[in-house]
């Protein structure tokens, strides 16, 4: 959910109007939830669930086995996936994949293995939905301090790690 | 100032703004975050008010129902069960006329336990003497609270409020809302002005014992004040557009229904969704619209009359259930009240219980079924489990 109240700030910062809200459940840290974002140039009314997102962004790849994280995509969509290695699972056609081990990254930067900011960063560059300036923002805003710092440089690294490869 | 703002953080700006003396309320799903926000204000020395802590909802709403005898603003949140578990306390806030407003998460009750959204819990309550109004999305929400104290507090009404909002759908979303000036908000709202209170030196009694001779004629009088709230709420609303720049001068809002001959009536958040459903039908040449019902107590039935003239068919979409009713939806019976000397048909749909996703694609099979006449059933069951 944090992940997806990031983009939607930084959506907003971007001067856009954005929506975030999560799959209403059980919010552990660590059980599997979802969270959707919708972006527009207008009002957003809808309230339903995302069933066909132009981007989905995994954060944790072992789901894949259990959940069909590429339901409703559509070609031309983006996948994003927190990943080491090979996933299970086959990428439908037209459809970008994007790896990323987003929790060896964090963990270099942050020292935790919490994904959210890192991941950000990599969708800001691989969507060009979102400027890195208003993500930064966005992040200065949820965390203060030297987490703040080390968050930024977390997105930055992911950001340029994606456009590098692009 | 815009913001993204989580739907319960946006209530507790709305909250901190008003400057309640006294805060009561107990956490439950999915109405927490709002006072755990306002805790957190509290102890930061953000909003001078003093924060009770109780052992339960129905300890909550007593807290407040004595502190707002004392003289005092008060506030207090809750949802569902906890709604529920209040209900004494509840009808005693409304007869010993307590100006309280308290947000209500709309949430399922159980059994089975559900913690999703539907507007049952608030909806059982309709005969409790409290003011009911029902928020389409965070901007309203925020904005509704500032209004129900306006109304509460008026001499000429005395009653509490629920603010009501759909749990998870706008209490847990982030979107963009503008929070007004402190000073905007006191000239909006002055501080509250008791029109009597608890006093040592001054004493009076309050919710006493009222014998046969007596009883109706104070039921009467709370009925009379509900009756008064229909204007005041409009003058409220009306004050609000120019101070804020947000109409909430009707209690009803018309969404493309000038030359529809179906119209779907709705509360709560589902209006976005619904809206959303009518453009993509306009643009296929059905004639539909939507009314929206912000305030359900007291209801506007003038206003739904003048609004839905015209209409062929109305169907109701409703989160609740009046189980063991012909037209199953409690909503239903009052729009069909309100249009009983026209020849339209109303029929109702139970829909979106217990946090069952509404598609713009089940709004458009609604409106089918609308136009061919059936209803007043559940509507999206799965066949499979029944």
């Amino acid at each position: 959910m944090t992940a997806a109240e990031l983009i939607a700030v930084a959506a907003f910062k971007s001067g856009v109007f954005s929506q975030a809200f999560p799959a209403f459940g059980v919010e552990r840290r660590g059980a599997p939830v979802q969270a959707f974002v919708r972006f527009s140039d207008e009002k957003i009314r809808l309230r339903s669930q995302v069933y066909e997102p132009d981007y989905v962004i995994v954060q944790d790849s072992t789901l894949i086995k259990d959940v069909n994280v590429f339901s409703g995509m559509k070609k031309g969509g983006i996948i994003l996936i927190n990943t080491g290695g090979d996933i299970h699972g086959t990428i439908p056609e037209g459809v970008r994949y994007i790896p990323i081990d987003a929790t060896k990254l964090a963990l270099e930067v942050l020292g935790v293995p919490i994904t959210n900011t890192t991941l950000m960063g990599a969708f800001a560059a691989a969507s060009g939905e979102i400027s890195l300036e208003a993500l930064e923002e966005a992040v200065r805003e949820r965390f203060s301090g030297t987490l703040a710092d080390k968050n930024v440089a977390a997105s930055r690294k992911a950001y340029e790690l994606i456009k590098g490869g692009a | 100032m815009k913001a993204i703002l989580e739907g319960s953080h946006a209530v507790a700006e709305a909250v901190r703004l008003v400057k309640p003396e006294v805060i009561s309320a107990y956490p439950i799903t999915p109405q927490t975050h709002i006072v755990e926000r306002l805790a957190e204000m509290v102890a930061d020395g953000v909003l001078e008010s003093e924060y009770i802590c109780v052992d339960s909802e129905f300890s909550a709403l007593s807290a407040c129902l004595g502190a707002s005898a004392a003289g005092s603003r008060v506030y207090s949140a809750t949802s569902s069960q906890g709604l529920l578990f209040m209900a004494e306390v509840v009808f005693n806030v409304a007869g010993m006329r307590q100006p309280i407003v308290m947000s209500i998460a709309n949430r399922a009750v159980s059994a089975p336990l559900s913690i999703w959204n539907d507007q049952q819990d608030s909806l059982c309550l309709r005969d409790s003497g409290w003011i009911q109004l029902y928020a389409e999305d965070v901007q309203e929400t925020f904005d509704l609270h500032l209004l129900a104290y306006k109304v509460a507090e008026d001499h000429r009404i005395l009653l509490p409020v629920f603010v009501c909002f759909d749990g998870f759908i706008i209490s847990h979303t982030y979107e963009p809302v503008d929070i007004p000036e402190e000073k905007d908000v006191l000239a909006y709202l002055p501080p509250y002005v008791p029109f009597n209170k608890l006093d040592a030196d001054d004493p009076l009694s309050m919710g006493m014992y009222a014998t046969p001779e007596y009883y109706m004629e104070f039921r009467y009088e709370i009925d009379q004040a509900m009756g008064r709230a229909l204007n005041v709420i409009k003058q409220a609303g009306k004050e609000f557009k120019e101070k804020f720049g947000r109409d909430y001068s009707e209690l009803v809002e018309a969404y493309r229904l000038d030359d529809a001959e179906v119209a779907i009536v709705a509360m709560g958040s589902v209006c976005g969704t619904i809206k959303d459903a009518i453009d993509a039908m306009r643009a296929e040449g059905r004639k539909v619209g939507l009314l929206k019902i912000r305030a359900f107590r007291p209801f506007p039935a003038e206003d739904i009359k003048k609004a839905l003239a015209g209409i062929r068919k109305v169907g109701v979409f409703e989160k609740n259930v009046s189980i063991g009713s012909r037209m199953k939806g409690a909503v239903g019976y009052e729009i069909k009240d309100a249009l009983s000397d026209s020849s339209v048909q109303v029929i109702s749909y139970v829909a979106g219980l217990g946090g069952r996703d509404i598609r713009i694609e089940d709004i458009k099979k609604m409106t089918d079924a609308i136009e061919a006449g059936n209803g007043d059933c559940f509507f999206g069951l799965r066949e499979e489990l029944i």
